[in-house]
């Protein structure tokens, strides 16, 4: 019983019954439909004639990017492009069409490429009916312990056909498709008479699509996000933040153990007192001493300003040079009961960082200004050395912005990708499942 | 395992069993239909030319499945309006009987179930319908009317004087497939699970030109 006949892939001499053009089949006893390449009839593969199925002439003739008979290679198998299709769904008034090109291996079977706008899916058959669920507001199917989000339902019409197909094909006809994304994969329902078939996808690039089947030149270029494609940002935003943890902690063990290691001398403390009215306002601190290396030095002023202001003109002076330098300091606070309760404007002390200082002995010059008929108190305060966690503020912003702008990448792109579903409209309220 | 050996009735060709349950065989001499009765094999017709077809397995055909070798001893090649599917009948090393389906290289193993629960009637069957066995729950996906159109090799059952059959595909939540088979009263249960091609190891194929 075992015929040593090998199946040859070419039926020899058929004609096309409408054109009489030579019609050969790729797909051995599979094919059940062939389409006439030369008058695009669609005839019955099945019978000895080729019976004419469907005459087609409606439309203009599509090219598939990938000829048919191209051989490839996808998952370590050989596949040959015996068919192609276009087909369109209409959403708001707008006609989206895609091209699948059907690969068939002789002892694999078969699967699809599908290709819209630069975007590639490589589909294969599922043998199941997934599970109905829900991801939040969306309806989701589950398979094989993934879940999937319902992203379109469309009516999908068949355009254009050419090649072979195991099944029966014709122009005009209609299924309707619902597809749901667990990015890189897509899980499509198509029903037509009632009757599900389900199969699974997952995105391809145009360059690997080119490279599987050594297509010469480059791929048509992407244009905006597909629906089940790949984020770049996938995984990023959760490693970036990772990382602007572990730099944020280097930094405040960085600021704590220089705030530990910096001197913090005080170098001079005195009392003062003011009035409005002194004729002799401005005095001159005692010298005093910064020492070692060149480092900051801050002033302190505190007052006992009660619903009042002052202004305080200040130089700190080399005693030996005379070099000054010169700066000021308002200082006013007020309080008070109003219908809102207590309040309080402004603060009693002020404080001056001059840094770099070299050491050296220096003294200070300070000249108040005050309403005449006021008095106060004041203390004044020099400390040398004194952290400045300023700079590590400014750190710290710079470790988190990178974090902060892949964050916002991922969900622009996130709501790309939503743009073109069944889900445009309710936009942002999809953040918080997404995130 | 000892294997029965006679003639053909037909033309006296040596008829060698490699499953001693089978119960009907083809002769790969004259092509006729033989079915064992007791030790004498009465021959019953004779098979038409099987249509071409484009299955890589063919009758010897040696694969695995789950851990457990088996060789292809038989078949039925069945036709619908959509195209047509083998059946190939698997024997087991343990001598257990199996099924290997190929729908256009879409490949499923099933095991004949002694029903626990009849299935429904056919009237009563409906797509979508939601059946259990085993503990798992099926779908109703399909109701396909299909003709016999050749059987080859020995089979567990006689089938040479049916021709027409329904038969229910029903799929599972997790890649489970059931079939009934409504040739016979009690309809028959298998069932199985859709598997890969190449976890299948098979050896022993037909080849393809250019493939």
């Amino acid at each position: 019983m075992q015929e040593p006949n090998v199946p040859t892939s070419q039926v020899k001499a058929l004609a096309c019954p409408n054109c009489g053009g030579a019609v050969s089949l790729r797909g051995f006893g599979h094919t059940l439909n062939v389409v006439c390449v030369n008058c695009l009839s669609i005839l019955d593969a099945k019978s000895p004639d080729l019976q004419l199925l469907q005459t087609f002439q409606e439309r203009q003739r599509v090219f598939p990017l990938i000829p048919l008979g191209t051989r490839g290679k996808l998952h370590g198998d050989v596949y040959e492009v015996i068919g192609f299709q276009v087909r369109e769904i209409m959403v708001n008034l707008v006609q989206y069409a895609w091209q699948e090109y059907l690969l068939f291996n002789s002892f694999k079977g078969f699967r699809y490429l599908t290709h819209y706008d630069g975007h590639w899916n490589d589909v294969k058959p599922i043998q199941g009916v997934p599970d109905p669920s829900r991801q939040g507001q969306k309806p989701a199917a589950r398979w094989l312990g993934e879940t999937y989000v319902h992203f379109q339902t469309a009516d999908a019409e068949t355009v254009f056909v050419m090649g072979e197909f195991p099944w029966q094909v014709r122009v005009g006809e209609t299924v309707r498709t619902a597809d749901y994304i667990a990015p890189p994969r897509v899980l499509s329902s198509e029903t037509t008479d009632g009757e599900v078939t389900w199969s699974l996808g997952e995105y391809m690039t145009g360059e690997h699509v080119w490279r599987a089947f050594g297509m010469a030149g480059s791929p048509p270029a992407a244009h905006g996000v597909y629906a089940n494609q790949p984020s770049p940002h996938e995984g990023k935003t959760g490693r970036a933040w990772l990382k602007a943890v572990w730099m944020l902690a280097a930094l405040f063990s960085l600021m704590l153990l220089s705030s530990l290691w910096m001197g913090r001398q005080e170098a001079f403390r005195q009392k003062y007192s003011f009035s409005g009215s002194a004729s002799e306002p401005s005095l001159v601190t005692p010298v005093f001493e910064l020492k070692g290396r060149p480092s900051n030095v801050e002033i302190l002023i505190h007052t006992d300003l009660n619903n009042e202001w002052a202004y305080f003109h200040l130089a700190l002076i080399h005693e030996s040079s005379g070099h000054a330098l010169d700066f000021g300091r308002e200082i006013s606070y007020y309080h008070g009961r109003d219908s809102d309760g207590n309040w309080t404007e402004g603060r009693r002390g002020e404080r001056v960082l001059v840094p770099t200082v070299a050491a050296g002995r220096y003294y200070l010059r300070v000249e108040p200004e005050m309403n005449v008929a006021r008095a106060m108190s004041y203390e004044l305060r020099v400390r040398r050395d004194v952290p400045v966690n300023l700079f590590f503020w400014i750190a710290a912003v710079l470790v988190v912005l990178p974090p902060v702008f892949v964050t916002l990448r991922g969900r622009q792109f996130e709501s790309a990708r939503w743009m073109e579903s069944d889900y445009a409209s309710s936009g942002s309220g999809d953040d918080e499942e997404e995130a | 395992m000892s294997r029965f050996h006679s003639n053909c009735p037909q033309c006296a060709g040596p008829i060698a069993f490699q499953w001693s349950s089978a119960v009907q065989t083809t002769c790969p001499h004259c092509r006729s239909i033989l079915v064992r009765r007791d030790v004498d094999l009465e021959r019953v017709g004779r098979v038409a030319d099987l249509p071409p077809d484009s299955s890589p397995v063919q009758i010897a055909t040696e694969g695995v499945f789950r851990r457990q070798a088996f060789v292809v001893v038989g078949r039925i090649l069945y036709e619908y309006a959509q195209g047509g599917w083998n059946e190939w009948h698997l024997v087991f090393q343990d001598g257990a009987s199996g099924w290997l389906s190929d729908a256009q290289a879409s490949y499923a193993v099933s095991f004949l179930r002694q029903a626990s629960a009849t299935p429904p009637a056919a009237s009563t069957l409906e797509r979508g319908q939601q059946l259990t066995f085993d503990g798992h729950s099926y779908e109703v996906t399909a109701l396909t009317r299909a003709r016999y159109a050749g059987v080859e090799g020995e089979l567990p059952f006689e089938y040479w004087d049916k021709e027409e059959v329904l038969f229910a595909d029903l799929l599972s939540r997790d890649a489970r497939f059931a079939t009934i088979d409504y040739s016979d009263e009690p309809p028959l249960l298998f069932l199985g699970e859709a598997v890969e091609f190449e976890d299948l190891a098979l050896k022993n194929l037909r080849r393809f030109e250019g493939w």
